[in-house]
């Protein structure tokens, strides 16, 4: 029963997206249309926009390392899973291989943490 | 009946991804790049569970579309973060496409190799459980399951040197 | 009615449409209460009124405010990327849809013959399927950032994207331990799980502690008494996944404007809106799902047997609505390192602590009998893991010392009390 479980989600997903852009759709025929200079320009509080500045600005590594850091954990996660479920079977030799394995994982993790690549505050 | 909806869905979203994918070379903005190979990546899981492989497509889409792309995203605002629109095209067309190809034809023929003539019967099967891909990682495969932690640490020692080299002091 | 259901490709498909539509008119008239409650509770909060216009108790004014919205100008900046623009707030509300499939909102009724389960999809993967729907959530609000062609937007996408990808690990590692207990990703068979009460614990038998004994047959057998650690890390992080204070910063408007939608307006802005709330409530529905027994409930009643577990269902879930209110009139704003600092230096190793706890007290599956023996034995060790919690994982001592105020008497005198506290 693992396809006929997929059509109610295909639906959903149908309507779903079917309801956020018939809405937008909707709202551009219903509402008026006057656009101005100052109403397209980007909102800065009032303060007119310098052009270029954004172009320059470029924004700390940290956050490269924030992803990659995720993408690893993810796939831990992901890892998880099968053997949670599995771990009735598996039992005491499931247990050791997880330790294993979390065991490198949280070594790698001190070590980011040792290196300064979980701190934000500078 | 059955049979011709799933050959639709099929044909439908084999059409989204062929589309992406095209578009995922050919268009000029980076950004919308990495979005169309989210489609694409959409599409592959939505072929996973066609072929009853539920698990393997939500990891799909958890990985790859939930992690790789947003790295990808990040790297890519980090750099050129409000331009996107940038001309990053290069005249490296060609050996970019003899390399795609040449890497198609080589996984092809050896898919085509190890499954030549196999046929998966779809009727009444229950498809790939979980707890089936447990016990496989975890009694067969356990080797290269604690090979692939050594791989992840790799990366991650990799990435906080490269991003915390120029940052002078190494311990705080 | 046979025939229309021959069409489409037989009573299955119907079910599914039905349940669909049931489910996604569900959602919307849910949004539009949770907006009203909220209003009305943080209005209570402040000894304020709140809305009181439209309709009984003000309770059409959201309905109001979303009619007023399809009226509003549709206006795309300068410097927005057309296609990304109309797509990011498409893609902030969908997925907060699609979580909603998988959870299991009563229990089943029969229908001329047909089985119809209150879930819209049953899926044997449905844990994963919650989170990988939550994933795809972070590119509503990266999008939004860097398609609005301004500053504050695509430093508050980044910022917010960073946020969200943290706290999505520790999301998903605070249900690895209800796996480990279910042994399955299912969502019904989490649910089923947690059906009835503790039972029979004859840990106190023949002594005088019998009523304790007893007292546990009444206890309904929900995975809050055992998991309460797995609990309490999945609801920090899924208020954080739902963007909502105290981890609201996104639309921090002091520092950022309003963060990634700082460009959007009239329905565009409502449909960032809508997935917001829609989370929420999903997110509520997912902690009793997992947690607080789904649909089982104490009372069952002959009189239409189906309606008490939806019943249950919305009382659990109203309630934990009611939370995330609470803690929004509550709690102030965290700082964005306190933040990041909280997600990857006391959630991550919390749910990997607690992982191997439950692993490690599961290890021996001699029997089912063993089974409520185990709860308590993970209850305990939960206490444990608090205590360890508040000693080990306290926060930053140097925020922590006691500073009397000092009135200076001078310039002088300030400076260098300024010179001595620093160094």
């Amino acid at each position: 029963m693992s396809l006929p479980a997929y059509l109610p989600i295909l639906f959903l997903l149908v309507l779903s997206t079917l309801f956020a852009v018939a809405s937008i759709w909707v709202s551009s025929k219903l509402g008026p249309r006057k656009w101005t200079v100052a109403k397209l320009q980007p909102y800065e509080s009032g303060i007119v926009p310098e052009e270029g500045v954004a172009e320059n600005e470029r924004f700390p590594v940290k956050f490269y390392l924030v992803a990659m850091l995720f993408i690893i954990f993810d796939i831990e996660t992901v890892f998880l899973y099968p053997w949670a479920v599995a771990y009735e079977e598996l039992a005491l030799f499931g247990l050791i291989e997880m330790g294993v394995f979390v065991g490198l994982l949280v070594a790698v993790y001190v070590y980011v943490w040792k290196r300064g690549g979980l701190e934000w505050a500078e | 009946m059955a049979d011709t909806y799933l050959q639709v869905i099929f044909w439908a979203f084999f059409a989204l991804m062929a589309i992406a994918g095209i578009r995922v070379v050919t268009t000029r903005n980076v950004i919308h790049a990495a979005l169309y190979l989210v489609a694409t990546l959409l599409g592959a899981a939505s072929m996973y569970v066609l072929l009853y492989a539920e698990f393997v497509a939500w990891v799909q889409v958890l990985v790859y579309v939930g992690a790789v792309v947003v790295l990808m995203l990040f790297g890519l605002m980090l750099t050129r973060a409000p331009i996107g629109s940038a001309n990053f095209d290069n005249n490296q067309r060609l050996v970019g496409a003899v390399c795609a190809g040449l890497l198609f034809a080589v996984t092809s023929f050896i898919m085509v190799g190890a499954f030549e003539g196999q046929e998966i019967d779809f009727t009444g099967t229950e498809g790939t459980k979980v707890q089936s891909i447990g016990e496989a990682i975890f009694s067969i495969y356990v080797l290269p399951f604690e090979i692939v932690s050594v791989l992840l640490l790799a990366a991650l020692v990799g990435a906080v040197v490269i991003s915390r080299r120029d940052e002078g002091r190494v311990d705080s | 009615m046979g025939a229309i259901a021959d069409f489409l490709g037989g009573p299955d498909v119907v079910i599914a449409i039905v349940k669909v539509v049931v489910a996604f008119a569900a959602l919307l008239v849910a949004t539009l209460l949770t907006i009203w409650f909220e209003r009305k509770v943080i209005a209570d909060m402040q000894a304020r009124i709140g809305p009181n216009r439209w309709g009984p108790f003000g309770v059409l004014q959201t309905v109001a405010d979303g009619i007023k919205l399809f009226f509003k100008e549709d206006v795309r900046p300068r410097y927005a990327d057309r296609w990304t623009y109309g797509l990011a707030p498409v893609m902030a509300a969908v997925p907060s849809f699609l979580a909603f499939a998988v959870i299991p909102f009563g229990d089943h009724v029969t229908v001329g013959g047909e089985r119809v389960d209150f879930i819209v999809s049953d899926l044997n993967i449905g844990v994963l399927f919650f989170l990988a729907a939550g994933s795809i959530g972070v590119y509503g609000v990266v999008l939004a950032g860097w398609a609005s062609g301004s500053k504050y937007p695509l430093l508050g996408g980044i910022r917010s994207s960073a946020q969200l990808i943290s706290y999505e690990i520790a999301l998903g590692l605070s249900l690895v331990p209800i796996v480990l207990v279910t042994n399955s990703l299912s969502t019904v068979d989490i649910v089923a799980a947690q059906a009835g009460s503790v039972g029979n614990v004859d840990l106190f038998d023949g002594t005088f502690l019998q009523g304790v004994s007893e007292l546990f047959e009444v206890i309904p057998n929900w995975y809050i008494w055992s998991q309460w650690p797995a609990f309490l890390l999945f609801m920090i992080a899924g208020i954080a996944e739902t963007n909502r204070a105290p981890f609201d910063l996104p639309e921090a408007e002091t520092e950022l404007i309003a963060g990634f939608h700082t460009e959007y307006s009239g329905i565009r802005f409502a449909l960032f809106f809508l997935g917001e709330y829609i989370h929420v409530v999903v997110i509520s529905a997912m902690a009793v799902t997992l947690f607080f027994g789904g649909w089982n409930g104490p009372i069952v009643d002959e009189f239409l047997p189906w309606i008490w577990p939806v019943g249950w269902f919305l009382v659990k879930t109203i309630a934990f609505v009611y939370l995330f209110i609470w803690l929004r009139a509550t709690l102030p704003r965290l700082r964005y390192d306190r933040l990041m600092w909280l997600g990857w230096k006391r959630l991550i190793p919390a749910s990997l602590l607690w992982i191997m706890v439950t692993a490690v007290v599961n290890v021996n599956p001699e029997g089912v009998d063993e089974q409520t023996l185990r709860s308590i034995r993970l209850a305990v060790f939960g206490a444990l893991f608090l205590l360890v919690l508040f000693v080990v994982a306290k926060g930053d001592p140097r925020l922590k010392q006691v500073v009397t105020p000092e009135r200076p008497r001078s310039r002088r005198a300030q400076k260098q009390g300024v010179k001595s506290g620093s160094s």
